[in-house]
């Protein structure tokens, strides 16, 4: 599986996922979350940025289920799903991510039938603090 | 009495006067840069211009084959202008553009744009796991979401889910594009027909998208000349103006993962079709004919709707009726565009508008003198508006 290649701007994202905290970088200044994270505000151009907690919960805006030809690890586990969900604090932020059973369940965890738009989710981590998403 | 300047502008100050190409295939033996080499000199001899008169180049920045490599090769004269646009088949129309705005400011008189590729042949760029970008790669491919196939079809799903779309729109769109192939003895789909049957028993590529919603994989190299309005009377073949051009990154766009903003079903059409309007004489109601870049199938439907063919949520709707077929109300891609005549990365679709302009498309439309050409939607893009 790919792990992701982390960028200065994008590593406390993935600080707090192994603490088991979803966060999202927002300006200080005027308050505006943004993602991916960025060195200045779009909206303000300040540069002061605090990672701001999320409730973890959201809802699915879309899915897709991805067939072969795959990378070896990914065609193994096809068809799966990988939805993009909605934060509901947040909505402009939508998060790609996999909808499983349980953390750390296999990305064909739960059937590609099963999925839907609009279903609501939360936030799970695996042990090597990855984000997923289960119903609820 | 004040005086206002005018700034001439680009309109009508330039004009596409030589095509070339190579064969198109899965595996051409030759590389990359004697692809080039053959393609540019195609369009040149086309032109009647001598390689020797070329002053400007502009390709993407995806191309293999460099300026230098190409110069020497094909005994270009002293160059006074080179560019490079990047976004792989968004910046198909910038390379012309690039040139009509160099030559109608007088930095060159000659210009020569070119894509050369062996896509059909060579590796899937989405399989190479070392170059995986930290941004926005980090975010996405670890869940799976790998190919561009993919990030297109997060926003197909939302699309269909949101505006009744169907797969059947998006098989209009590669049925269309599949005629026009069967009409054109150089496209790779030439004496492959598709049925309804076919397309909706497919196999998944990445669900709702299935296999001929995607563009084909081709070695293949194209390229084409620019000069004045006033040079191109010389030329060996009626010239083809470019009318209208702009490129476009809209605010807050995030390429084909476009996930992050307010309307992530608006894109970059949306940007440079504003531009492309405001210069041109004519409106989307005057295109006799539109070569529309189509990587997937639903980039046809945002396209439609970004340019101005339809309202938002109405680029299903449009195929309906064979809108898209020669005689409907806007003839797609009439050599088979990058579904089913060759994906070089766009460039197949500026020399088949050109060709309809001269009238001599494999797939003519009767009395064409307008053409619409788009680059790729869901990245920074790039079109033109030609005309005859």
């Amino acid at each position: 599986m790919l792990s992701p290649v982390i960028d200065p701007e994008g590593a406390p994202f993935w600080r707090y996922a192994a603490q088991g905290e979803l966060r999202v970088q927002a300006c200080a200044d005027c308050g505006e979350p943004r993602f991916p994270p960025r060195p200045c505000c779009p909206h303000c151009q300040s540069f002061a940025a605090e990672w701001r907690r999320m409730s973890g919960h959201g809802r699915i805006w879309s899915y897709v289920v991805p067939h072969p030809p795959l990378l070896p690890d990914y065609a193994e586990q096809a068809p799966y799903n990988v939805v993009l969900v909605e934060l509901a604090e947040a909505p402009r932020i939508r998060l790609v991510g996999n909808l499983v059973a349980r953390a750390g369940a296999r990305l064909d965890s739960i059937p590609p039938d099963r999925v839907r738009i609009g279903a609501k989710v939360r936030v799970v981590f695996t042990d090597d603090g990855v984000p997923q998403w289960v119903y609820g | 009495m004040e005086v206002r300047k005018v700034m001439a502008g680009l309109k009508d100050a330039t004009a596409i006067v030589g095509i070339g190409r190579t064969a198109f295939a899965k595996h051409l033996p030759e590389d990359e840069r004697t692809l080039a080499c053959r393609a540019v000199l195609a369009a040149l001899d086309d032109a009647g211009i001598s390689p020797g008169e070329v002053d400007a180049l502009a390709s993407y920045t995806m191309e293999e084959t460099d300026e230098v490599e190409l110069a020497k090769a094909v005994g270009f004269g002293d160059l006074s202008f080179f560019s490079k646009v990047g976004y792989g088949g968004g910046g198909s129309c910038a390379t012309v553009a690039h040139l009509a705005a160099a030559i109608a400011a007088g930095q060159a008189t000659v210009g020569v744009a070119w894509r050369s590729r062996k896509r059909g042949s060579g590796p899937r760029p989405w399989t190479n796991t070392a170059v995986q970008l930290p941004t926005p790669g980090q975010w996405t491919r670890p869940f799976g979401l790998l190919r561009p196939a993919d990030e297109i079809a997060m926003l197909t799903r939302r699309y269909m889910h949101e505006y009744g779309a169907t797969r059947d729109h998006l098989f209009n769109v590669a049925l269309a594009c599949r005629n026009r192939a069967n009409q054109n003895p150089a496209a790779m789909m030439y004496d492959r027909p598709l049925t309804r049957e076919m397309y909706m028993t497919s196999r998944w590529i990445s669900e709702p998208l299935c296999l001929y919603d995607n563009c084909l994989e081709t070695d293949g190299a194209l390229a084409c000349v620019v000069v004045s309005r006033e040079r191109a009377r010389d030329c060996r073949q009626r010239p083809v103006y470019v009318h209208s051009a702009a490129q476009g990154l809209p605010a807050q766009h995030h390429g084909m993962v476009n996930y992050w903003n307010d309307d992530p079903l608006t894109g970059p059409a949306w940007t440079a079709a504003r531009h492309l309007w405001k210069h041109a004489d004519f409106t989307p109601q005057d295109v006799d004919v539109a070569q529309i870049y189509d990587a997937f199938t639903p980039l046809i439907l945002l396209s439609l709707e970004g340019y101005g063919f339809c309202g938002r949520g109405e680029g299903g709707a449009f195929t309906e009726g064979g809108a898209l077929e020669i005689g409907g109300r806007l003839p797609l891609n009439t050599a088979g565009g990058g579904l089913s005549e060759a994906y070089v990365h766009g460039f197949n679709l500026i020399t088949e508008g050109v060709r309809q302009l001269r009238g001599s498309s494999t797939a003519q439309v009767p009395g064409a003198a307008t053409c619409l050409v788009t680059a790729g939607e869901g990245v920074p893009t790039s079109a033109l508006l030609l005309r005859s």
